[in-house]
């Protein structure tokens, strides 16, 4: 235990009583004897079970607290005692007359330990509040600059390029994590666009963000190659960045004409790239900024189509928490993207699927942002559907709910009661929900069966959104396999040929899950497939 | 919802073999479907009639596994007849066209095949 006060120790001197005022001599010796009392310590405990005036000489066992007193004199000990606890101790040396304590110097003392306690322990209170408030307001301080810091150095205006969308998004934590993104325009129409990640929080991270920004504006002044830029970058930040801090971060640099986009990577979360026909992960290796010296960082690029959409994001939101204490995941993240085409609105639909997720109440573990780079599409963008080329409207998309099951046979049917109770009050008829329950069924048993192969820790993510005039409904597994099998297709089975014994009866699955729902799409990523089932409202259940 | 494993009763009605069907077809109907459809033509009736009243859910396996009791029917040149169905199924079987090769019968005329009347 380390005692919660510096202990008193007094000698008391008794002084006659007097008439008149009489100006009060101090004590021959006043000392405070300042150690730690650990809480294993005999006498604490001895303390506790024998309160009022201890007299050390009748104590023989084994105590360091003991020894140390013994060693400076102290003949008696009263200890303050609170609730059990104790708050003090008064500690007296031999009197100046060398007689013994008396009775009554004893229950003097006793009676002074009983009403001394606690009012130590309330003082010792109020202490510990000035000390929390002051820490408080410190911090509160420390948590405004960091703040000011970082709003200072962010972007204030979004560049609008010709054909290009961009929009940013940035939520800082109460606790002031170190994200950041920046934009740099060149004369010759590229863009730099760069995100990043300082670990730590608060100003100490707002400083090396600030200063991580400037060495990234100023190599990009000389330097082309995003690798070459992160290079440097890395060198100049090493020596100077604190122990055990270092910076992720991506440097993308975009040719607006061409849609090329050459990037390269310093261990920041890999962003999203949207296509027609799936989502995949933007890769590139290299260490964090600011670790080691003399890093290479891979340099990669891709061409950016009409319709392609990257969303870059810090980890604020893929380890966002719920109050199961369940990650929000890069699985779900990624699995978001295949919901929404990637147009106006991808943000927000983000934010509104993290706040389903965690739940109201929650409380920002980090700062989460999010940025979004576009490749306009023309009019519409299209989709492919079992090899058929389909114009889909671009359309904007609320969440409704989600939820993931384990890849057993029978979940199916939780899944179709579960999507029919989510779907409850968004106007289908009776009809229709029982036909997008077998659709959901059927999808979700090829998800278990051909996407996860029946691993049971591979989960079925389900999630439901609506537009102005359709319910979706996206089935997603994270398996090797196809999802919808390598024969079955959604053409009418040869029924005549299966009754003849000619074809297998089987092979009815996508059949039906396509006469079910008024449109289906399959989405093919890595290591992941979507099926979206779509299903028309009522004229007048549309918004 | 938990998935309800199939049960199956066989009875003879004048010269049909009712099988009352009660639970989810499903893959793991298989076994009991095929028994007591053969237990069915042990019966040597004309006709069978699958009573579906107390099947709640009916899946691609399922369907899979009543083309195959369709199939085998064809072999013995006995009709299937089916009643029970709920609206949302029948419309399955319409889409599937299984409706085009076992009669969907209900009302008075499937409570006598059925000898409920």
């Amino acid at each position: 235990m380390t005692t919660q006060q510096p202990f008193w120790n007094r000698i008391f001197k008794r002084k006659p009583i007097a008439a008149e005022p009489v100006q009060v001599e101090p004590a021959t010796k006043v000392d405070q004897l300042d150690f730690e009392m650990a809480p294993s310590d005999p006498l604490l405990a001895y303390f506790r079970e024998r309160p009022g005036v201890v007299e050390l000489d009748s104590l023989v066992f084994d105590s360091p607290a003991l020894q140390i007193l013994k060693d400076a004199g102290t003949v008696i000990v009263v200890p303050l005692m609170s609730q059990g606890e104790l708050v003090g101790m008064v500690n007296l040396g031999q009197r100046l007359s060398e007689q013994e304590y008396s009775v009554d110097d004893k229950k003097l003392l006793s009676d002074l330990a009983t009403h001394a306690a606690p009012a130590v322990r309330v003082a010792q209170l109020v202490q510990q509040q000035r000390e929390e408030a002051v820490e408080r307001n410190r911090i509160e301080q420390e948590l405004k600059v960091a703040r000011l810091i970082q709003q200072t150095l962010l972007p204030k205006e979004i560049p609008v390029i010709s054909g290009w969308e961009l929009s940013a998004y940035y939520q800082p934590a109460r606790e002031v994590g170190g994200d950041f993104y920046d934009f740099l325009e060149f004369p010759d129409g590229r863009l730099a666009l760069v995100i990043g990640d300082v670990t730590d929080k608060g100003v100490p991270a707002a400083l090396v963000m600030s200063t991580t920004r400037t060495l990234i504006r100023t190599a990009a002044e000389t330097l082309v190659e995003p690798g070459k830029v992160l290079e440097q970058v890395n060198n100049k930040l090493y020596p100077d960045i604190p122990a055990r801090m270092f910076v992720t971060c991506m440097y993308c640099l975009l040719d607006s004409k061409s849609g090329r986009l050459q990037y390269a990577n310093a261990g920041h979360d890999l962003p999203y790239l949207r296509t027609d026909t799936g989502v995949e992960e933007l890769r590139a290796t290299g260490m964090p900024l600011g670790l080691m010296p003399d890093m290479g960082y891979e340099e990669k690029e891709i061409i950016l189509k009409a319709g392609h959409t990257v969303l870059f994001h810090s980890d604020g939101l893929a380890e966002a928490h719920n109050p199961q204490r369940e990650m929000f995941g890069f699985p779900r993240l990624k699995a978001s993207m295949f919901e929404h085409s990637g147009g106006a609105g991808l943000i927000d639909f983000f934010l509104e699927k993290l706040a389903q997720f965690t739940g109201p109440g929650w409380e920002q573990e980090d700062d989460v942002t999010l940025v979004k780079l576009r490749r306009t599409p023309i009019a519409n963008h299209t989709n492919r559907i079992n090899g058929t080329e389909t114009m889909i409207p671009n359309q904007q998309w609320t969440p409704i709910g989600e939820f993931n099951l384990p890849s057993q046979p029978g979940n199916e049917r939780q899944a179709m009661d579960r999507v029919a109770q989510l779907v409850t009050d968004a106007g289908l008829s009776v009809r229709q929900i029982d036909k997008l329950k077998t659709a959901v069924a059927e999808a979700t048993m090829n998800a278990m069966e051909h996407g996860n192969r029946f691993v049971a820790d591979r989960p079925v993510l389900i999630a439901m959104t609506r537009s102005a005039d359709q319910i979706k409904v996206s089935i997603t597994d994270f398996g090797e396999g196809s999802q919808t099998g390598s024969k079955e297709t959604a053409e009418s089975p040869d029924l005549e040929a299966k009754l003849a014994g000619e074809q297998t009866p089987r092979g009815w699955g996508l059949f039906l899950i396509k006469n079910m729902v008024d449109d289906m799409q399959v989405l093919e990523g890595n290591n992941m497939h979507t099926i979206e089932l779509l299903i028309n409202l009522e004229t007048e259940f549309k918004l | 919802m938990i998935s309800k494993p199939l049960e199956t009763n066989v009875r003879a009605h004048e010269k049909s073999a009712v099988i009352n069907l009660i639970g989810d077809i499903n893959a793991s109907a298989d076994e009991e479907m095929n028994a007591a459809f053969s237990q069915a033509l042990v019966l040597n009736p004309e006709s069978v009639v699958l009573n579906f009243t107390e099947v709640e859910y009916i899946n691609s396996t399922g369907i899979a596994l009543i083309v195959g009791l369709l199939a085998t029917a064809r072999q013995h040149k006995v009709d299937i007849l089916t009643f029970g169905l709920s609206d949302h199924y029948r419309e399955i079987f319409e889409i599937t066209r299984l409706s085009d090769f076992m009669k969907i019968v209900e009302g008075d005329q499937a409570a006598q095949l059925v000898g409920t009347t």
